[in-house]
This record gives C-alpha cells, structure tokens and sequence, in this order.
C-alpha cells in the first residue's frame, strides 16, 4: 500500500497535484483553488500512504473509507484520485462540464473512488460515523476519514455528529480538519468565531492533535496516532494556507472560488515547481 | 382489530430483524413514540439511539447504507421530513442510498401536542425527491406488508405513519405491490382516491353514500410516489366524478399528485379533502378530524356537490 515510502516522494505528489488542480480549475474556468490547494498535503498523505485501498478495485469492502466533508475542494480530491490511478488524469479536464464524471462536488455514483456524495456542508462527520458503526457492526478493520473545513463547523449538525462520536467511542474515526482560517465572507473570525477549535473538541470527547498541515511527516505521524487511539475518535486540527503553493493565492478570500487566466496559470505553475 | 400503523411497523421490524442481519434501526430519543424498542430489545446492537439529533440521524442512516447496511430511521414525520429535509435530499436522495425513512405521526391525528408537531407538508417535501419513493399505508396488514416491501426494494423510501388506532380493511391475503394502486370499492358514480388513515373514512363515506343510491369506487393510493397512473386513469374514466381525501395539506400531496396525473392524462373535475392551508392545533384526534374536515359525512357533502353542480 505504501507507495510515497519517503517524505520527498510525497512532496513531489504533492506538487503534482497541486499542478493538476491548477490545471484543471482553468481548464474548467470555475472553481475553488484556494480550499483545494490547503489540504492537498493531507490527501497525499492519505492516498499515497496511510490508507488502506486499491484502486483497482475502488468498491473493495474493506478498504479504508473517506469522505471530503467540505465538498467544494473536489479538485483536490480529483487531482489525488486521479494520480493515484482511480481514473486517467484526462479525465480531470472534463471537470464540470456538462456529462463529467466529476461534477462540482463529488458524487459517489459517477466518481471512482468517491465513497460519499459531499458538498452540502457539516454532513460529513455525521456519515463516517454511520460508516464506523459499519466497520464495527461487521467486524471490518477499515478505518473512517473525514475532511473537514473550518467554516463548516459553524453548522450545528457538525457538534450533533461530534457528540455521537464519542458517544460511542467510535476510535476507528479519524476527522482532519483543513484549518486555513479562512471562509467566503472573510476570516473564520470575521464571520463568526470558531475558536477555541481545539477545547471544543476535547470537551466533546475527543482526542485532539495539532499540526502543521503542510509538513508531511506530522501528517503522517498524526494519522498514526489516531490509529494508535482507542476509546475515543480523534481529530487532527491541521493548520494549512488556503491557496498553499500558489503565491498570489495564498490567505487571500479572493481565492476561495472562481476563474484561472492564462497569465495566473502560468504564475501559479511556475510558484508550484519553485521556479 | 384496531392497531397504529406505527405499532404495526414496530413488530414487523421486529419480524425483519430477525431474518435480515442487515437491517439496522435509528431513532432520536423516541424509541417509544416510533415503536422501535422491540427491535432495540431484541438486536440492541443494532439499534443506534442517536439523541435528538434528526439531521445527524439522515446523514448517518446514509453512512450506514453505503456500508451495505439497511437503516431505518424513526422519528416524528415532521422532524424527519422537515427538520432534516436537506439531509436527506443530499445524503440521502441524491447519492440513491439505501436508507428508510419510517416517520410516525404524520398528520393532524397526532392530537393535543398541537401544531408543531402536526406533519401536514411530509409527502409534499419527501415527492419533491427525485428518486424517493413514497409510501402512506392505510393499516397494519399493509403497513406490514409496505415495510417488508420496503427492505426488500433498494434506494431510498418514505412511510408515513400515524399514531392512533385505524380500522382493519386488508386482510392477510391482501398483497401489498409498491407503486400500484389498491381498488377496495368499484362504483359507477363517484371515484374517492385516498391514501393513509383516510382509506377507512373513504369506505366509511361509501357505505353511506350506497344507502342514499350513489354507487362510489374507493381507490387506495398507498405508493403515492410512483404514483400508479393508469390505474387512477382508468377509475376516473369510470365515474367522471374525482374527491382526493388525506391526513395532509391539500397541497403537495396526494390531491396534488392525482391532479398533476389528471390534468394531463384525462382533465375531470377533483375535488381535494384535506387540510385546506392552515396549520393544526391541540385537541383529541377525533375533535381534529371533525375540526379540518376529514370525515365521511365531508366526503358525502363534496360528492353531492358534484351533482348540485350538475342540476
């Protein structure tokens, strides 16, 4: 299963990833690169290290689950998917277009490797626990991922699921929160605090860990942790830089959705390969 | 014997369980209410009592079915249609999963707890769904059977029930088939299509119209999505003469469905029984029933006044 053996294996899908989103958002012409970009580091290190799957065989009961609660960073996950060899990278420019495979959000039925329909936010939690209660109803080793967004936490049905995580010590979860701070109105602070994320948790019963969501290893090591934790679900507050990589993206609002010009693709292309 | 459609899903829950180790049941903190603690009694691992939580219920009821589990979620109608619409039109609905929505007191029959709790838009939001089927049964042999049809159907269902008592009109040798309509009394002079607790006051209202001369046809739509169109064709070809009669808003639900199949298949004259656009309040379920309309001597006065019209 271990295919980014090393840290620099990593960074280099990474940075092929964060090409192919760049990419395939101007081949679209719409599309949220700034969400998409801030948790690429986490998806590499799922995809290509940590979990348990195959792509040859997407549907496989007992592959580890995953489930991209905050839906519109669909380009990250296409990108990962597609790098990973669920479908050819082609397909990727036919990113919402009328018939894709890859809508705007990610649908379960047309997507190889999609294993929930997301976009409407703060269900995402709610659905790994029903998906964790599987694993244990049937004696499954898999394992449950959710990503989550920082903004989505200001829907209610994200402390409902919490509270039901732990509630039945549901330890086969493991959330990662894309933390980068930022929502479409302004910062998380601006349009309604979220913080103290991490007491907020804690209090709800959960194991807390936090990290640099762009240093690989940590992610890495993190994940493992979660595994290593019983009794109780764990997530990982992942601190990330919405528009990581790109320049003229990073921490700007602007950044959340919309077009790439050929003039900004090149831009963002070049800051990708450091150059 | 009288029984609640809810008590009849109850036990055959119960009976599902037991041979089915893929059903699982979910309930927000009214194991009572929805008459799910037989199965929570007897498969308690099985049984996920979530709390009240309704919009975490649908999404993880969604979770569980992508698993290849067959959840059935029971709350209240009007908090899981309502409460929880988008869920289950996102988690749900959209991604086609496996889950059963099986929501007791659905209607103004729900009594003195009043409004609030009174589901009269249920089968308005739930039809709305591509893809969700729709099922109000009419008592506890077809509750029975609707249920049994339910988990053995895949993609997602609806089914409403009620909390009190309803007469018995479908024996056991009555079969049960989604999606088609139930013909209990064939009359030239009038068609009664109704669905849910309302099946029994339609037959009550034939019986009585028959001794005043006017032969009725009693359809029972027990599937009202995918609503059975031929055969509501062919009834209202009969008699010329349509009256919708439900627990539930004249708009969005079963008189709704029946006019949208009429006006473009064969344009009669309907007449909708229900509840005409206001909302609920406390009393005894049967001070409801008389306050909104919802009884045999109603359904009388509505086909009389086909033939006023007529003179």
């Amino acid at each position: 299963m271990d295919i980014g053996k090393d840290t620099d294996d990593l960074k280099r899908i990474a940075k092929e990833i964060r090409l192919l989103i760049i990419n395939m958002i101007s081949a679209a012409g719409h599309g949220h690169a700034g969400g998409s970009l801030s948790c690429v580091d986490i998806l590499t290190v799922l995809y290509f290290q940590k979990m348990r799957i195959d792509p040859a065989n997407p549907i496989w009961d007992e592959r580890d689950r995953f489930i991209l609660s905050k839906g519109h960073a669909a380009p990250a996950l296409y990108s990962t998917l597609a790098k990973r060899g669920y479908f050819p990278e082609d397909v990727l420019y036919s990113f919402g277009k009328l018939g894709s495979m890859l809508q705007g959000h990610p649908d379960m039925n047309l997507t190889p490797g999609v294993d929930m329909s997301t976009g409407s936010l703060g269900q995402g939690i709610s659905v790994a626990n029903g998906m964790a209660f599987a694993a244990k109803l049937d004696n499954k080793p898999y394992r449950v991922y959710v990503v989550l967004g920082d903004g989505e936490l200001q829907e209610g049905q994200i402390w409902e699921a919490a509270m039901t995580s732990s509630h039945y010590k549901l330890d086969n979860l493991t959330a990662i929160l894309d933390f980068n701070g930022l929502q479409i109105d302004g910062t998380n602070d601006e349009v309604k605090r979220i913080q103290p994320v991490s007491e907020k948790f804690s209090s709800f019963g959960w194991n807390v860990i936090n990290i640099n969501g762009h240093d690989l290893f940590e992610i890495g090591k993190a994940i493992d942790e979660a595994k290593a934790t019983i009794g109780k679900p764990t997530i990982i507050l992942a601190k990330t830089i919405k528009g990581k990589g790109v320049s003229f993206m990073e921490n700007q609002v602007e950044w959340h959705a919309g077009t790439i010009d050929d003039v900004q693709k090149r831009r963002a292309i070049m800051d990708i390969n450091g150059e | 014997m009288a029984k609640s459609t809810r008590e009849a899903y109850g036990d055959t829950l119960l009976e599902l369980g037991r041979y089915n180790q893929n059903i699982v049941v979910l309930v927000g903190d009214l194991s009572k209410s929805t008459m799910t603690f037989g199965f929570r009694k007897a498969y308690p691992e099985r049984f996920f009592e979530m709390g009240i939580s309704e919009q975490d219920i649908m999404s993880t009821a969604a979770g569980l079915a992508s698993c290849g589990k067959i959840p059935f979620a029971s709350t209240y109608a009007i908090f899981a249609t309502g409460r929880a619409y988008e869920q289950i039109r996102n988690s749900i609905g959209y991604p086609r999963l496996n889950v059963k929505i099986a929501a007791t007191h659905a209607g103004i029959t729900v009594g003195k707890d009043g409004a609030t709790h009174q589901s009269i838009e249920d089968i308005s939001l739930m039809r709305g769904i591509p893809g969700m089927v729709v099922i109000s049964p009419s008592d506890a042999e077809e509750t029975k059977q609707a249920i049994l049809a339910s988990a053995e159907y895949y993609g997602p269902v609806y089914i409403r029930l009620g909390r009190i008592a309803v007469p018995d009109i479908h024996q056991k040798n009555y079969k049960f088939q989604l999606g088609k309509g139930d013909i209990i009394r064939d009359g030239k002079d009038v068609t009664i299509i109704s669905t849910g607790i309302m099946v029994s006051v339609a037959i009550e209202a034939a019986d009585k119209l028959k001794e005043k001369g006017i032969e009725a046809t009693v359809l029972n739509i027990h599937t009202i999505k995918p609503i059975d169109k031929d055969f509501i064709v062919e009834v209202s070809k009969r008699t010329g003469r349509v009256i919708t009669v439900e627990e539930h808003s004249i708009i969005g639900g079963l008189g709704s469905s029946v006019c949208e199949v009429l006006a473009e298949e064969y344009p009669v004259k309907v007449k909708r029984i229900g509840i005409k656009d206001i909302f609920g309040q406390s009393g005894t379920p049967e001070e409801l029933i008389r306050q909104y309309g919802l009884t045999s001597d109603e359904i009388i006065r509505n086909v009389e006044s086909f033939y006023e019209g007529e003179l």
